[in-house]
């Protein structure tokens, strides 16, 4: 039981890190191209933020997939559940 | 906070507010878990009828407050109201020419309905943790989630019915043959263009059909779980940042303030990724 728990917990953060560390790469090319695309042609800013607020919601979204399954894992083990049907 | 209103400890307070009002049939008689918190868990047929009551109620606020504006126009000086709503429709149908490439009188009518009601449903996040379900508890109900957004089976029945949609006006506008066979075995390697012979054209057709039905499966998937987690994480986040104690509220303020940028974002990424996916069903080559 406590190793099925303690290999949860370093699923959890392994799901939720690597997903932020793709995101905060991946935002940063973004933000870098945004700004260097606004500095080239200044009047193109505002339709230029707008898309970039696209990419980034779609950015968020695998790393907020990996979130959302981490925190399943945190608060619903299914893992538990299996082990005392198997055991108990 | 962890000792008030008769919770054990902190995980226990998390549990609850994560646990969603259910109902089901139980020996043929309708119960809800009201009084027994696990008796609908892993039942398929089992109804959120939180999640339910307030994507309705949300549903019906919006369209009776549209409806109403749009009755009453008062074309020289419009009211207040009646210039935020003008604003949102001019701000969807914006959206809808930018990048909608075909003709379809449903589009801008659905990406209203979906900007509109995503947002409404997850404005109710912004709400503090505890005060409807407090107020359900006072009335006899003991788990309530308010955010229907963070209900899985809301944001899947939302990104179903768009896939839906999808996969319709797939076949109207390409033919059921056309679609299959043009669109999904014919992309990406395209067998004619790459000068294949003709033995090993099944080879190449069922290669892109396994790819291309990942892609396609991928929208609908994607669609609803970006909603899903961003909204289950927010609105985690709010009840962890409860449990601290008299520190809360400039922790809240902090994170009320970014989970409004989440909010609005995902409700516009929805509707421009309908519009975007429901524009590539229409494209006629």
């Amino acid at each position: 039981m406590e190793i099925v728990l303690g290999y949860t917990a370093i699923a959890v953060a392994l799901l939720i890190g690597f997903g932020a560390l793709g995101v905060g790469i991946g935002m940063g090319l973004l933000g870098g191209r945004f700004l260097e695309g606004c500095a080239r042609q200044p009047e193109l800013a505002p339709m230029l933020q707008t898309k970039m607020f696209l990419v980034v919601a779609l950015l968020d979204a695998v790393a907020m997939i990996g979130v959302g399954i981490a925190l399943f894992f945190a608060f619903a083990n299914p893992f538990i559940g299996q082990l005392a049907a198997v055991t108990g | 906070m962890a000792s008030e209103g008769g919770y054990a400890n902190s995980g226990e307070y998390i549990q609850h507010h994560l646990q969603n009002l259910q109902g089901c049939q139980v020996d043929g008689q309708w119960v809800t878990n009201i009084h027994e918190t696990k008796i609908c868990a892993g039942n398929f047929w089992a109804l959120n009828l939180d999640s339910m009551f307030w994507s309705v109620f949300l549903g019906i606020v919006f369209c009776s407050l549209f409806y109403r504006v749009a009755k009453n126009i008062e074309a020289g000086k419009p009211g207040k109201l009646q210039a935020m709503i003008e604003l949102v429709v001019e701000f969807v149908d914006g959206s809808v020419k930018d990048t909608f490439h075909g003709k379809s009188p449903v589009i801008a009518p659905l990406a209203l309905t979906i900007v509109a009601w995503v947002f409404l449903m997850n404005i109710m996040d912004l709400i503090p943790v505890d005060w409807i379900p407090k107020l359900g508890q006072m009335l006899g109900i003991e788990y309530m989630k308010v955010v229907p957004s963070t209900d899985v089976n809301v944001t899947f029945g939302m990104s179903l019915s768009v896939f839906a949609l999808i996969l319709f006006y797939s076949f109207k506008i390409k033919g059921v043959t056309g679609f299959i066979v043009g669109e999904l075995m014919m992309n990406p390697l395209n067998p004619k263009e790459l000068g294949v012979p003709k033995l090993l054209w099944p080879l190449v057709c069922s290669f892109n059909l396994v790819l291309e039905i990942v892609a396609l499966l991928a929208k609908p998937l994607s669609l609803s779980l970006r909603l899903f987690g961003n909204m289950y994480a927010g609105e985690l986040l709010f009840i962890l940042i409860a449990l601290i104690g008299y520190w809360q509220l400039p922790l809240h303020f902090g994170w009320a303030v970014f989970h409004i940028l989440v909010v609005t974002l995902q409700a516009y990424i929805f509707m421009m990724l309908t519009i975007v996916y429901l524009s590539q069903a229409h494209e006629h080559h």
